[in-house]
């Protein structure tokens, strides 16, 4: 197969998604169409070019010239960037199949749809793409589309403001990220990542740790890395399906892959790895507690989410691409499922507060058994997706030198326990105790098809891998450790449970403070919008008042001059003439010794 | 060819008398809207037969006596501001027809000022002449304040005055600059002093200095910007298109053609000056759009920031040197045309907002996408392509500015980085906007309104277009000026 093909990946969602934004809003019809077509073709090309993989392969053309510079458009394919492509196909795919049930009745469901397309796009533009300009182009596009598709629920009060969070908090990391681009292209002569790999040896260690670090704000945006991951959980007032998106394939995942596609830079800085990792231990344990205290069945996810990114740039912080990017594709399959089930729950019973559910593993069968293989592959359970991941985390950190891989170990089994007791307080609570819903609409096939599917994925996908690279993970005594922790984090649970009804009464007074996540969001309001809304209202009235009113002034003031020299004029008519006189006459008498002296 | 650079003058004139003359409203509006399209069309085969350096000239003796010359070319820099022009003109001429003011001196008049406008405009583009530049750079001045001071809001008076006086005050340090670099050099001819730079460095940077803040005015660059939102927020829709879509533009094409490509040392002594303000007309102008309450006085005090864009490519370019070859340069050209293109289209939206609802108050707008969405719609594709976003034309002028500054090392890191927070801020502003404007329950002043127009439509499309094309094809602009 020519690896042309590869081209595909990000062009054909693009068109479609593009076509999707032309076309009448009420045409259903051509809106789903499009928008399945875009990602079956993407998932499709996967497939095949991972089948026919040979070796590393680089396609391009020049885009455009600016100054001495390069910037070219085309691939980069390797088999990592193809598994990435793979998930992001399926991951799009079941949610392009799932958005048709569940936003049935949506009259702006075409804009929708064009938008996921254009959304699956641009997150394949950051996996295959062989130059750091289009890698950046796909990076914001996202962006974009999540502020897009965030805001997309007209019902809810908050959609708006969670959009402009997101966008604008990954917007701030944005700054970095073209920094370190700028940094690293101009150095290297050319931003394609080959030649930069290749220029790397020759550049000073300033400037690639500066790079560096740059790069990981951008990282810290979009992956929701502690102090930038609070525009995640807010990020839930967008439709679940887009939810999914998000935090399963797209958008946080862009992150943590980029680190691995540039390694070899962050190899060269460091002290960038070191701050990765504390950011890394960081995030692992505030997502993780921040989910033990939520009830909105979301949110749960979504801090969930923040902590497995963790996982994720821990790994890479002691140098673990491989397990990072293993652990960012079961969790893609595992999240989607969640999220997707999810879902169906709220769908079904018509509210994210798990306080208002219960009971529901008799009325959403399908729904409760996908939800069961999905939150134990979450915490972890063997031998399901999760479980094999984590351990392959667990264990680069166990065998990693230096303060940082010791913080990720800890951080790590502390967040086995942490995760295994969230996952179980969700379920136990959803699907077990009284029943509070009377009236449960049960989920159409649309919908539980794709959960059904992602099902399979998050329960096998860790032991096939494992099964074809049996080196990733090591199965000894060391490895049973997790285990144990995941399953006391079980046990704990469920005795809270069995004792008062939710297991998070353990938290007792520190709940609201862990539900809020450690007040960071007020923190960020106190420390930067407040300041900046300030500044710029303080600016607006320096800039009209006292720029403009210098202009004004000088306007005014010389009118008043006008006046003044106009009365002085009237009054003293002969002193003017006076005046008159006298410039005259000297004129005239150095006029008369400029000619004398000639 | 060189008989089509005298054309490109002559229509729009001719169809300006026409437009004048003509007893019927509608045969006026008709017939400027003719003249225009011929314009536009003859800017078309323009690039047939080009080459190095000046494509096409036209050269011929104006005042022997003086050593005045008709001197009109176009290349690679000048070409994508002169289809601009033509373009945006066409489509304001356009849309006179169909909105005609209500009430107001006719509308036929309204598009014969627009013409004269555009061959000021043009003259400006393709003078090699610096007295010839000086020239046109004038002619545009009086119908522009025609058209605030005739078709503009309440404070339509005292804007365009403010306009008048300021920009006034910028050409007279024009007229110094052009006609001391011309008699200190013994040329006016724009080809020869850029050929060879004959002038000591440090009357270089005396004159630089001074044609420097003539066009610092018109560009507008920070402090010398507030005369643009009152004549912004006073203007008619079409006269906010034609000031912020090209008529700001003379201001930074005459900078890298005068001031960059004439006097080069002293644009390499004074670029670190330039930078600093162009940085500080980023970070300033999206504060003042963060804390700003009226629709059209956003979208004009985000021009202040987006030229400070602009700017800070030019300086960038004035230090590495090489003109049209430098990435700098070649960034100010992009961000030029992307600002054009896509602050017209912002005004465009903002007057028809305006129009349907009465108010351009922020506090009474919102909920747009619930009543009118496909406004809504085209308005939330204008902020992405305003705040820069990857494939829309907005991305490249900005982020090679900034890739331009970190080129050159040293303290022009910190200056794009700097630049680059900016951005940050001008996504918080816009994001603020489509937030109060479309987002939300629909408010009382935009219930009910209508959606948009079948000339609207025709109006709005080749630029959302363009706005695209130049974000996917940004060579389209870069490859033509190398």
């Amino acid at each position: 197969m020519p690896v042309e093909l590869a081209y595909l990946l990000p062009i054909v969602p693009a068109a479609c998604g593009l076509l999707g934004l032309l076309m009448p809003r009420s045409n259903r019809r051509i809106g789903a169409a499009l928008g399945v077509t875009g990602a079956s073709v993407a998932l499709a090309v996967a497939v095949v070019l991972l089948a026919t993989f040979q070796e590393t392969v680089e396609k391009y053309f020049t885009w455009v010239r600016l100054g001495s510079i390069d910037v070219t458009f085309g691939v980069l394919i390797d088999r990592r960037a193809l598994f990435v492509a793979l998930a992001v196909g399926v991951v799009a795919l079941a949610v392009q199949v799932y958005s048709i049930g569940y936003l049935a009745g949506d009259e702006h469901y075409g804009p929708y749809a064009a938008q996921v397309s254009i959304f699956t796009a641009a997150m394949l533009a950051v996996v295959v793409g062989n130059d750091l300009i289009l890698v950046l182009a796909g990076w914001e596009v996202m962006g974009a589309c999540s502020y897009l598709l965030i805001a997309h629920d007209r019902t809810l009060p908050e959609a708006p403001a969670a959009a402009v969070k997101a966008f604008l908090v990954t917007r701030v990391g944005d700054v970095g990220f073209l920094l370190g681009i700028a940094l690293l292209g101009v150095a290297a002569g050319s931003f394609r990542i080959s030649e930069i790999f290749v220029a790397l040896p020759g550049m000073s260690g300033t400037t690639v740790t500066a790079a560096a670090l740059l790069l990981l704000a951008g990282v810290a945006g979009k992956s929701a890395q502690f102090p930038l991951h609070t525009w995640l959980p807010d990020a839930m007032a967008g439709p679940t399906p887009i939810s999914a998106l998000i935090h399963a394939a797209t958008m946080v995942a862009a992150g943590v892959y980029v680190v691995a596609r540039l390694f070899p830079v962050f190899q060269a800085a460091p002290v960038a790895l070191t701050v990765l990792g504390v950011m890394a231990a960081i995030t692992l344990l505030l997502g993780a507690l921040a989910a033990t205290a939520q009830d909105d069945i979301k949110r749960v996810l979504a801090w969930s989410t923040v902590s497995q990114l963790g996982y994720m740039t821990g790994a890479l912080a002691v140098g673990a691409t491989t397990p990072a990017i293993f652990h960012l594709l079961t969790h893609a399959a595992f999240k989607a499922l969640l999220f997707l089930a999810a879902g169906c729950v709220i769908h079904a019973v018509g509210t994210n507060l798990m306080s208002r559910m219960g009971g529901l593993r008799r009325t959403l069968p399908v729904t409760f058994w996908s939800m069961t293989i999905g939150l134990a592959a979450l915490a972890g359970v063997p031998p399901l997706a999760g479980f094999w991941s984590k351990e392959a985390i667990l264990l680069a950190a166990e065998h990693g030198t230096g303060g940082t891989a010791v913080l990720v170990y800890v951080a790590g089994l502390a967040g086995t326990f942490i995760t295994a007791w969230y996952a179980t307080r969700l379920w136990l609570k959803v699907f077990f105790g009284p029943g509070y819903n009377d009236h449960v609409h049960a989920p159409g096939s649309v919908m539980q098809a794709p959960v059904a599917l992602l099902a399979v994925p998050s329960a096998g996908l860790g032991l096939g891998i494992y099964l074809a690279d049996q080196e990733i993970v090591e199965l000894d005594a060391v490895a049973l450790l997790p285990v144990g922790l995941m399953l006391l984090g079980i046990l704990a649970a469920w005795w809270g449970w069995r004792r008062s009804g939710d297991p998070a009464a353990v938290l007792g007074r520190m709940q609201p403070f862990l539900a809020a996540a450690f007040r960071l969001d007020d923190v960020q309001d106190a420390l930067v919008v407040r300041p900046f809304t300030r500044l710029a209202a303080l600016t607006r009235v320096a800039d009209e008042s006292g720029v403009d009113g210098v202009v004004t002034g000088v306007g005014t003031g010389t009118v008043a001059l006008g006046g003044s020299l106009t009365r002085w004029h009237r009054s003293g008519v002969p002193r003017a003439l006076a005046g008159v006189l006298v410039v005259a006459a000297a004129s005239v008498v150095i006029f008369a010794l400029n000619g004398l002296l000639r | 060819m060189s008989a089509l650079l005298t054309a490109l003058l002559v229509v729009p004139f001719a169809g300006a008398i026409l437009a004048g003359v003509l007893r019927s409203e509608r045969a006026g509006t008709y017939a400027a809207t003719g003249a225009a399209l011929v314009t536009f069309l003859l800017t078309l085969p323009l690039p047939i037969g080009r080459g190095e350096g000046m494509w096409h000239e036209a050269d011929t003796a104006w005042v022997p006596g003086l050593g005045l010359r008709y001197h009109l070319g176009v290349d690679g820099i000048s070409y994508p501001l002169i289809v601009l022009t033509a373009l945006l003109t066409l489509l304001c001429c356009a849309y006179t027809i169909w909105h005609a003011p209500a009430g107001r001196p006719s509308g036929a008049r309204l598009a014969a000022l627009l013409l004269v406008i555009e061959v000021g405009l043009l003259g400006v583009f393709l003078s090699l002449d610096l007295v010839l530049f000086f020239i046109a750079f004038e002619v545009v001045l009086l119908p522009m304040y025609a058209v605030i001071a005739g078709w503009g809001g309440e404070a339509r008076q005292r804007a365009a005055r403010k306009f008048a006086l300021y920009t006034l005050f910028g050409s007279v340090l024009l007229l110094i600059g052009v006609l001391g670099v011309g008699i200190s050099a013994g040329t006016f001819d724009i080809v020869a002093l850029t050929q060879n730079p004959s002038l000591a460095r440090s009357t270089q940077i005396g004159f630089f200095i001074v044609l420097a803040i003539a066009f610092a005015v018109k560009a507008p660059l920070w402090p010398l910007h507030t005369w643009l939102p009152d004549a912004h927020t006073e203007a008619p829709t079409v006269g906010s298109v034609i000031l912020a879509g090209v008529l700001l533009k003379m201001g930074t094409y005459g900078i890298i053609r005068v001031g960059l490509g004439v006097l080069p040392e002293g644009a390499r002594a004074v670029a670190p000056a330039l930078g600093i303000l162009a940085v500080a007309a980023i970070i300033i102008g999206s504060l003042v759009c963060l804390a700003q309450k009226e629709l059209k006085r956003l979208i004009a005090y985000s021009s202040v920031g987006h030229m400070g864009f602009v700017l800070l490519g030019v300086a960038a370019g004035a230090v590495s040197g090489g003109l049209a070859q430098s990435m700098g340069v070649q960034a100010a050209l992009l961000g030029n045309i992307a600002h054009g293109v896509i602050t017209g289209l912002l005004f465009f939206l903002a007057g028809a907002i305006k129009d349907r609802t009465h108010t351009g108050s922020l506090d009474d707008l919102g909920g747009l996408r619930e009543t009118a969405p496909a406004m809504a719609g085209v308005l939330g594709f204008a902020a992405l392509a305003s705040l820069g976003l990857p494939g829309l034309a907005g991305f490249w002028g900005e982020a090679f500015a900034v890739v331009a500054a970190v080129q050159l090392g040293g303290g022009w890191i910190a200056l794009a980085a700097i630049a680059a927070f900016g951005a940050a801020l001008t996504a918080a502003y816009l994001l603020r906007l489509l937030r109060r404007v479309t987002h939300g329950p629909a408010a009382s002043s935009v219930t009910g309104i209508a959606g948009v127009t079948a000339a609207e439509r025709l109006a709005w499309s080749p630029l959302v277009l363009l706005a695209l094309v130049l974000g996917l094809v940004p060579a389209l602009v870069s490859g033509v000026a190398q």
